[in-house]
């Protein structure tokens, strides 16, 4: 028995932290976040690092690894609030594409790095007034609000019905959307009998696509809130006052403890959460609801009480903290608040109607 | 991750729960100590090795090597089986280990085979009226004289002391050292002249703690152990089972699933109180922290196996998971409304009261075995590193 990762896990998680603290500091996170710097040229750093080919096979031209060396990643990307898109190309559109079966151009392309993919299926969770898509004779019609990983070649998309569908960027009205995480890229697609590949007409397959998403949205939050948290302790260690250092005070001792307490619990909560998704089908579901709105709950906590901790200095753009803050924010709306995605884990038991 | 137990262990789980399945007829239900029934069951268990496992034979337990997924699965089917796992208490849970690691050898052929079988019930003299969360400022004196120790001092949050046959207890031998190295640990007979004990009713309305007085109580010197004002040391070594202990996640699991059914049963105009989003919403909140601790128990666990600290890990599981059992008593309570305050002889209890007395007995433990406050600053200076509070300029007076 074995409870955690293993030592390639370890291994892999060290080097992409190590690579990530090379290349994505705090200048080039605001650079980013300002519209300073494109995007692509950090993407195409995470590419050649092997993360788009993450989740396929080798045969299409990626390393095969499983849901959970993702999780391993999504903490990463979120411990450094790394601005490039993750969670669409290398995670669920892999992931769409191999269910869907007859898609090896497109995964061998995904794998490159060729090809962008991102996630228009909001509303499948929960949908906002005038948003949602219809079909009607294999064309699309319909507002997609909130589409993750905007700026993509293509999205997937799904309908009332909960078919998955793949569509071209092209082939849609859309627009920008800002939002107080620039560290992510969110946008409207606007869709009018727009033509769209079928990729699978078995809700279950969309439902496997949101678990793996909730799981990964919970893996960045564990990553961000733990940075969060490891700064504000090296802070509550250096910064004096009264002549001593704050965190020789209870009063804020206890802060960072009950962080930890609280924190800590989570890592096992999503590790097994991501373990899950490939190797207990039958858990999986149920533990992803509660990974998503735990971490959302936890994640809340710590990034509110870290940079509370910081004092002023916690509510400056001078510290940054700010990018930590909000992303933690982002993870926690998207694709289900922590009430929708609970009601979800009630009725996953037969506890709800 | 490799959560798997393996084939051998799985053969073991086998037989344990044939075990529980031919012999749970015989098991005590809230039988009394030394009662008949309690003391043929803890035999039995022995015997077949599901209690005192890793005690050695030649002092009467049954000798296995240990191996904590062994010990793990016993207690796994036990609880699910909802069987007496045998003997608990302070003697059994605290002593015979501490005796086993640093008692004489005359000390451990004396005390642990009547301790394991029951027959000699523990009580622990720890805390003091002015020694609680600062436990190494305790004042209950021994004075040597001749080949006697005179214990004075009072002794509180005794639990089980009016029960007891023995005490384990610190004492303060050497008043001019430092105040950790002044301390040590001596055993001595509940019966002795000059011992009062009398009972402290708790807010359940139980009188399971006591007060104990001392006064001139004899005790041979040769019931110590570990030497001279090593009694801080001797203790430490195993106080980190009892934190463990307090937060058991798969205890939790047991109330959570009979919270679930509460609320399936209860109703509110006719409504079930689990079809009140509101509530339900409250139950999947608690769930979700109920998965977190279980998952993080198998993450101690296995570090344990393998040798490893967990770390934070471990340091949280006593703040947590006590803080975690008293919320989930709660939500019990409230999912019963005014019925939820039942308590005593009333037609209306649920479960026999034990929401209410476990959503008290739960905060007892928040305070009790190391306060929340305590846990705090215990993760916090040594899960992460922050600085201690400077000691005061001038010594307080003790």
């Amino acid at each position: 028995m074995d409870f955690g990762l293993s030592e390639e896990q370890s291994l892999f998680q060290d080097s992409l932290d190590a690579y990530l603290g090379d290349r994505v500091g705090l200048e080039r996170v605001r650079r980013i976040a300002a519209g300073k710097e494109d995007p692509q040229a950090l993407r195409r750093e995470l590419v050649e690092f092997g993360l788009s080919g993450l989740l396929i096979a080798e045969r299409h031209g990626g390393v095969g690894l499983a849901p959970m060396d993702a999780a391993v990643a999504a903490e990463c990307l979120g411990h450094h609030v790394t601005p490039a898109p993750f969670l669409g190309s290398s995670v669920v559109a892999p992931l769409a594409l191999t269910l869907a079966g007859g898609q090896t151009e497109r995964l061998q392309q995904l794998a490159a790095g060729e090809l962008t993919i991102g996630l228009a299926f909001a509303e499948a969770v929960g949908a906002r007034a005038d948003a949602g898509l219809v079909a009607k004779g294999g064309k699309l019609s319909g507002k997609s609000l909130y589409v993750l990983d905007y700026g993509a070649e293509e999205y997937l998309a799904a309908d009332a019905e909960r078919r998955l569908y793949l569509v071209a960027a092209a082939a849609v009205a859309h627009q920008p959307l800002a939002t107080v995480d620039r560290t992510r890229t969110v946008g409207e697609l606007v869709f009018q009998e727009t033509p769209a590949t079928l990729l699978s007409e078995d809700p279950d397959c969309l439902h496997t696509l949101i678990d793996t998403a909730w799981v990964m949205l919970a893996a960045d939050t564990l990553g961000a809130a733990q940075n969060m948290l490891d700064q504000a302790v090296a802070y509550a260690k250096e910064r004096e006052q009264f002549n001593r250092p704050i965190g020789s005070f209870q009063a804020v001792k206890h802060l960072c403890a009950e962080m930890a307490a609280q924190l800590e619990p989570c890592r096992a909560l999503v590790w097994y959460a991501a373990h899950a998704l490939s190797a207990a089908p039958d858990e999986a579901h149920l533990v992803a609801c509660h990974a998503k709105a735990h971490l959302a709950e936890v994640g809340a906590f710590v990034a509110r009480t870290a940079t509370e901790v910081h004092g002023g200095m916690g509510f400056t753009d001078l510290l940054g903290l700010h990018y930590w803050f909000k992303r933690i924010g982002f993870n926690r709306q998207a694709l289900g608040t922590p009430e929708l995605v609970r009601e979800e884990a009630a009725r996953a038991q037969n506890l709800a109607a | 991750m490799d959560l798997s137990y393996g084939a051998d262990y799985k053969a073991f789980r086998d037989a344990v729960r044939r075990f529980v399945k031919t012999h749970r007829h015989k098991a005590p239900k809230g039988d009394g100590p030394r009662s008949p029934k309690v003391l043929d069951w803890q035999k039995l268990l022995i015997e077949n090795g599901y209690a005192a496992r890793t005690i050695p034979r030649a002092y009467g337990g049954f000798g296995a090597k240990p191996d904590i997924l062994l010990s793990r699965i016993i207690a796994e089917e036990f609880a699910a089986a909802q069987v007496s796992q045998g003997i608990g208490g302070q003697g059994i849970a605290m002593l015979v280990p501490t005796l086993l690691e640093v008692g004489t050898e005359a000390q451990k052929q004396q005390f642990i085979r009547p301790t394991i079988y029951g027959e000699m019930v523990w009580c622990q003299g720890y805390s003091e009226p002015n020694a609680g969360s600062d436990l190494a400022s305790l004042r209950t004196s021994a004075v040597l004289d001749g080949d006697e120790w005179v214990v004075n001092g009072h002794k509180i949050w005794t639990s089980t002391a009016h029960l007891a046959d023995w005490i384990f207890c610190l004492v303060r031998t050497e008043p001019e050292a430092p105040k950790h190295q002044g301390i040590s640990f001596l055993l001595f007979r509940m019966d002795s002249p000059g011992i009062d004990v009398r009972p402290l009713v708790d807010m359940t309305g139980i009188a399971n703690f006591n007060e104990v007085f001392f006064a001139d109580v004899r005790v041979p010197k040769q019931q110590i152990v570990g030497a001279r004002g090593e009694g801080w040391k001797v203790a430490n070594a195993i106080l980190g089972h009892e934190r463990d202990a307090l937060g058991d996640p798969n205890l939790t699991l047991s109330r959570l699933n009979a919270l679930t059914k509460l609320m399936q049963t209860e109703t509110i105009d006719g409504r079930r109180v689990l079809d009140h989003p509101v509530y339900r919403d409250r139950l999947m909140k608690i769930q979700a922290r109920v998965m977190a601790m279980r998952f993080n128990d198998m993450r101690v666990l296995s570090a344990r196996i393998n040798g490893q600290d967990a770390g934070l890990a471990r340091l949280i599981v006593k703040l947590q998971g006590t803080e975690l059992r008293h919320e989930l008593e709660q939500l019990g309570i409230d999912a019963m409304g005014e019925l939820g305050l039942a308590y005593g002889k009333n037609p209306h209890l649920r479960d026999h009261g034990n929401w209410q007395s476990h959503y008290m007995f739960y905060l007892g433990l928040i305070i009790g075995g190391g306060t929340s406050q305590i846990q705090k600053n215990i993760i916090g200076e040594r899960g992460l590193g922050l600085p201690r509070e400077p000691k005061p300029q001038t010594p307080l007076k003790r």
